[in-house]
């Protein structure tokens, strides 16, 4: 295949928790393909939260290397990381992260603000994006009129919107009962399906199954990497 | 994220919150109010002053020989009033000498002597009606258009005939709406007979300015007003400013020469333009200018800290949604302008509505008393600009510290 979409050498994080110091990470080495579906497992503590941070921007390690879709990620600053967020990461929340007093339309719409695209194209990818998760009717609803898979498929589609390299996935199925997990682990298969590389965040057993290859942490480093198909 | 885009979102966030907006932008509303109101109010009054007063007191382009000033702007010390009073009263000889002396330029004159008295007729008592003993080129300095009848002549002047031109208000009540031309007011025992009504002047600040009784300059009422020959004041109106002032300095050299006056000595007369009416009110208008901004800060500092506060609230409430933004890709920038322009807007909403109401209490102000009110135009940017000023000052803080949440923490809150 050709490069990968992601690329992390012996990245490290350490926190100052008053006088200690926590190390999340001690050195982690990854490469995700594109159109990869990946479950990132591990107990508490053992720095998969962490991980996530880091593979989404949101977090700059304290020393290794990250390179998301050719860019190093790793030495940027503030402004190029939110850049980064924007245009290359679709993120998708335990608890949906959705603005409560916006419409569906309004919540998918806000990646593409930040992007600068203009108020009239903005409103037609979003409304297409809903219309992608099965939600074309329901765009003037806000989150709170909404069920609990419903408001996920708004953050699935916000994920989206903006075409991203990555769909990461922090414990999506957390707040959410048996039932409507296995439709949203459906739309992420069909997502992926479709191309799309998933990255996704769990401590489910059950949920990690629907993913390609599952990689484990554990004390802040990886434990174990496993394809879980034949071909990867 | 686009400026429009922000301004759309804070409107929103604003009207989301009506109540909330609304006290927090309070202290801004009160300040603009008063700032607009205040100064509609003086700047009406100023243009009544420069229009409706001057006119009213002096005439344009008219000035007054006199023995000491008419208008005085500050307390004055008790040594200046008595050189004041040790000067020479104004006579007819030196009226006579200044007429004379005027020839570069045409202009009219009159001279007048004023007193105030209680009048009767037919038991109709009016209290302190101006008294006027005067030439007959009065009623063409003053603007006086005849209601009814005709004024005094020149010969009836020199013959110092008994007759009376009053004002419009004064024969109305004294006649009680009945014809007054023939009829007979008694001044000092005296019966004068009417034989014209000037047309109504108004008023000024509430006072009418139709309470006079004009009567020739050498009748007999005169003695009662002055020591023999000699005269309150003397007017001289000219065809504009410039001729005005040639007509001043041939006055000032003519009246120099008969006071025997060395060069460098002070004049021992008075001449007065209604530059000088516009001086007196000046002084009041520039304290009342001076002390407007104060008040007015004070407001708006204070509505900034309000704003202030309610913006830090703001921040604390939205931490969450502030962390989902830059998730999704907002730069500190984007979360630094979205705050900015919110408290911007709440300032900004609030100033305008200040204008309004300010506008409001200005027109209110003008139909309740006797104050006019005139709309400042430099005081509707200026108060706008201040109100958006306030706004920014206030959110700066409160914004920049939503810009430099770290998005996890933000994300995390509850």
């Amino acid at each position: 295949m050709s490069s990968p979409v992601i690329r992390v050498t012996n990245l490290k994080r350490e926190y100052q928790m008053g006088s200690e110091t926590v190390r999340a990470l001690q050195g982690v080495d990854i490469s995700i393909q594109r159109n990869e579906y990946v479950a990132i497992m591990g107990p508490s503590g053992s720095g998969k939260s962490t991980l996530m941070n880091l593979i989404g921007c949101l977090d700059t390690p304290s020393a290794g290397e990250y390179w998301l879709n050719g860019l190093e990620v790793s030495t940027m600053g503030d402004d190029e990381l939110a850049r980064v967020r924007n245009r290359e990461i679709g993120f998708v929340f335990q608890t949906f992260n959705l603005l409560p007093r916006a419409s569906a339309l309004h919540n998918v719409e806000l990646p593409l603000i930040y992007a600068g695209v203009k108020a009239r194209t903005r409103r037609e990818r979003a409304a297409a994006a809903l219309t992608r998760v099965g939600l074309g009717d329901r765009m003037d609803h806000r989150p709170s009129e909404l069920s609990g898979g419903q408001r996920q498929r708004v953050a699935i589609a916000r994920a989206l919107v903006n075409e991203p390299s990555i769909l990461l996935a922090d414990e999506p199925t957390g707040n959410l009962d048996s039932t409507t997990s296995e439709e949203i682990m459906a739309v992420f298969e069909e997502l992926h399906g479709q191309g799309q590389t998933v990255i996704m965040v769990t401590h489910e057993r059950d949920i990690a199954a629907h993913a390609h290859r599952i990689v484990t942490l554990r004390d802040g480093l990886i434990h174990s990497d496993t394809s879980t198909r034949k071909a990867a | 994220m686009p400026f429009r885009e922000a301004v759309r979102l804070a409107l929103q966030v604003i009207w989301a919150q009506k109540m909330k907006s609304g006290f927090s932008a309070i202290g801004v509303f009160i300040g603009v109010m008063f700032l607009i109101a205040v100064v509609s109010v003086l700047e009406g009054v100023d243009k009544y002053m420069t229009e409706n007063v001057v006119e009213a007191f002096m005439g344009l382009n008219t000035f007054q020989l006199r023995q000491r000033p008419d208008f005085v702007a500050d307390d004055v010390p008790r040594e200046q009033w008595l050189a004041w009073r040790r000067r020479e009263p104004i006579t007819y000889d030196d009226a006579d000498a200044v007429i004379a002396a005027i020839t570069s330029v045409p202009v009219q004159w009159a001279w007048e002597s004023t007193t105030g008295m209680d009048v009767e007729v037919d038991g109709r008592r009016i209290q302190s009606v101006r008294i006027v003993a005067a030439t007959d080129g009065y009623f063409d300095i003053k603007g006086y258009d005849m209601a009814s009848g005709r004024p005094f002549t020149a010969q009836e002047v020199r013959a110092g005939q008994p007759v009376a031109v009053i004002g419009f208000d004064l024969a109305e009540q004294l006649f009680a709406g009945g014809n007054p031309i023939g009829q007979e007011i008694p001044l000092r025992g005296i019966p004068y007979r009417v034989i014209g009504v000037v047309e109504t002047q108004g008023n000024v600040f509430g006072a009418s300015l139709d309470k006079f009784i004009v009567t020739p300059a050498l009748s007999a009422i005169k003695r009662s007003v002055n020591r023999p020959r000699v005269i309150d004041q003397m007017l001289v109106k000219a065809g504009s400013p410039e001729e005005l002032e040639i007509a001043i300095m041939e006055a000032e050299a003519v009246m120099r020469s008969r006071r025997q006056l060395r060069p460098g000595e002070e004049n021992t007369f008075e001449l007065e333009t209604s530059e000088g009416v516009l001086e007196f009110w000046g002084n009041i208008n520039r304290v009342l200018m001076t002390a407007l901004p104060m008040l007015v800060g004070i407001a708006l500092v204070v509505g900034g800290i309000v704003i202030m506060n309610i913006m830090l609230m703001a921040v604390a409430e939205r931490t969450r949604e502030i962390g989902i933004r830059k998730a999704l890709g907002a730069r500190r920038t984007d979360i630094l302008r979205q705050f900015l322009v919110e408290s911007a807007a709440l300032a900004g909403l609030g100033a305008i509505a200040g204008i309004v109401c300010g506008f409001g209490a200005a027109a209110l102000v003008s139909a309740v008393t006797f104050l006019p009110a005139s709309v400042a135009p430099w005081s509707i940017p200026t108060a706008v600009g201040l109100g958006a000023g306030v706004g920014i000052m206030a959110g700066l803080y409160p914004a920049s510290r939503a810009a430099r949440l770290d998005p996890v923490d933000a994300m995390r809150h509850e």
